[in-house]
């Protein structure tokens, strides 16, 4: 059905469509209106679900794991201070193989107290076990949340998926939806470890080392096995229904000269950025990375690179900046732009590409070139 | 924020790409607020905040004495203003529609505030940004009170164009 939407009420509809078994979640600006809405559904019957309204985001993973063990499908949505808080536990739903999903709603960390998008608090994250992938609009948080549980829950993964929503930009910002009805599209879960009253086991006990590191290879297993599994959903997705996004999204990249990354919504603005350049004569392309782990194989070769983090490892650098370098031997112009929801608008992109100085590092609008 | 999301959606009801974007900042009722609206025929890209509007809503005209509404309005550009005089408007086009006295009639009132987000629709149907029945639409899909219906009726009656 076609209608329109913010990025929040878009990712309570793709959850709505999945049924999960149980939902337990906590409200945080600008996540609320996802849970609102999910309670909603829940409240009205459209959804038969167990909703969990729990008294922290710590208390809201570990219901979800709890949830999860049982072989129940699992959802939980958190942003921001939310996510830190639930980090213990984080770690614990990667760690114990449950394939939950989490909508994050990405916003900057305080002090100063700040509700604007920023991708560190997700960033935190990342080494988790966790996948991770952003999305840049309101239909792509649907598409997306719906593909994170097919893959989350598939055989070959069973890994924990993060969807991540640009705070406020995606979150509240209204457009065009087509919700679907997925049919079978995301097979019911059958969790291999799931408890069995007839079968009884141990969890969570004392894991020596060798153990404990075979534990740990097999989560790196499945991470690399994920890759695939997300092409084979996404082609089906495709198929489907007539959509699809790619581990990256390129635009005008196949004869690009230079190429724009970034993540989120502000990789759909640098493809303005790219139609404005190209207008003067400046052969510039975007790519705009959706999956952050697994973290895509790019080929950048032969090409200048302006990378957009909204993000930083203080200390060390723009993470998707430092990411690109550590994979392949790329000079590339490293911007630090939109933290804290810093206005970036695709003037100003295109600013940055004019005027790149490859192997610096540019603060945006605070100071020059490092 | 609710004008701008029913905007958008009256937008989208006409065939058109809409979207709306909210500035949130402090939001209180009665604090001033930024919302942004593009509307065109081919998908929006773009996120960030209106710089050079071709159309600036004013719904509380009290905000003109903190904010230059004019402030990089498009050479062609219009100005739509909740009130009953165009006065304070210097050097570009404005349209002024009793937003608040319409309100005010149709007891369209929320813990003592007059709504204007319904109402409004219908003075942008007479500019022609959006279709009386999409304005219409829109208003019934996000309230079912008829009352924002009739304040919407009301004020495409009384702009003058």
């Amino acid at each position: 059905m076609l209608t329109i939407a913010t990025g929040n009420k878009a990712v309570a509809a793709a959850v709505k469509e999945v049924k999960p078994d149980v939902i337990a979640a906590y409200p945080i600006t600008p996540q609320t209106e996802i849970v609102e809405q999910i309670a909603e559904y829940v409240t009205s019957g459209e959804l038969d679900s167990r909703y969990i309204p729990v008294e922290s985001e710590h208390s809201a993973m570990a219901a979800c794991i709890g949830a999860s063990i049982t072989g129940a499908r699992t959802f939980t949505a958190t942003s921001s201070h939310g996510l830190l808080y639930m980090h213990e536990m984080v770690n614990w739903a990667a760690g114990a193989r449950l394939p939950i999903v989490m909508a994050n709603v990405n916003r900057a960390i305080g002090p100063g107290w700040n509700v604007w998008a920023e991708h560190t608090d997700a960033f935190q994250e990342r080494d988790t076990g966790w996948l991770q992938v952003y999305v840049s609009t309101v239909q792509e948080a649907y598409d997306t949340t719906l593909m994170a549980f097919r893959i989350a829950e598939h055989a070959d993964v069973i890994l924990p998926v993060m969807v991540n929503l640009d705070g406020f930009l995606l979150s509240h910002s209204m457009q065009s939806l087509d919700t679907l009805n997925a049919g079978d599209f995301v097979p019911p879960l059958h969790l291999p470890h799931a408890i069995d009253v007839l079968n009884p086991a141990g969890y969570g006990t004392l894991t020596g080392p060798d153990e404990h590191f075979r534990f740990r290879w097999e989560i790196e297993k499945a991470m690399r096995r994920s890759r695939k599994v997300i092409a084979e959903t996404e082609r089906d997705f495709a198929e489907r229904f007539g959509r699809s996004y790619g581990v990256a999204e390129e635009y005008r990249y196949e004869d690009a000269d230079v190429v724009v990354i970034a993540m989120g919504t502000l990789g759909k603005e640098a493809e303005v950025a790219v139609d404005l350049l190209r207008n003067e004569g400046v052969n510039a392309g975007s790519l705009r990375i959706r999956w952050l782990r697994p973290f895509p194989d790019l080929d950048l070769s032969g090409r200048e690179v302006v990378v957009i983090d909204r993000d930083y490892s203080f200390g060390f650098g723009g993470i998707i900046a430092q990411s690109l370098m550590a994979r392949q031997r790329v000079d590339l112009y490293s911007v630090i732009a939109g933290l804290g929801g810093q206005e970036v608008t695709y003037d100003d992109i295109a600013g940055f590409v004019r005027e790149r100085r490859p192997g610096t590092e540019l603060w945006f609008g605070v100071n020059g070139n490092v | 924020m609710t004008a701008a999301r029913l905007l958008a959606l009256a937008a989208f009801r006409d065939g058109k790409y809409a979207t709306a974007c909210p500035f949130y900042g402090a939001e209180r009722r009665g604090a001033p607020v930024v919302s942004y609206v593009r509307i065109d025929d081919r998908p929006i890209r773009v996120y960030s905040q209106i710089r050079n509007p071709d159309l600036v809503i004013v719904l509380d005209p009290s905000v003109m004495e903190v904010v230059d509404v004019l402030h990089g309005l498009k050479r062609h550009g219009k100005v739509l203003m909740n009130g009953t005089t165009t006065e304070k408007i210097h050097g570009a086009p404005a349209f002024a529609v009793d937003l608040t006295g319409i309100a005010l009639r149709e007891k369209l009132v929320i813990a003592g505030s007059p709504i204007l987000n319904t109402p409004v629709l219908g003075a942008l149907a007479k500019m022609g940004i959006i279709s009386v029945d999409s304005a219409k639409s829109a208003i019934r899909e996000m309230f079912s009170d008829e009352r924002n219906v009739r304040a919407a009726e009301a004020a495409f009656q009384e702009l003058v164009i």
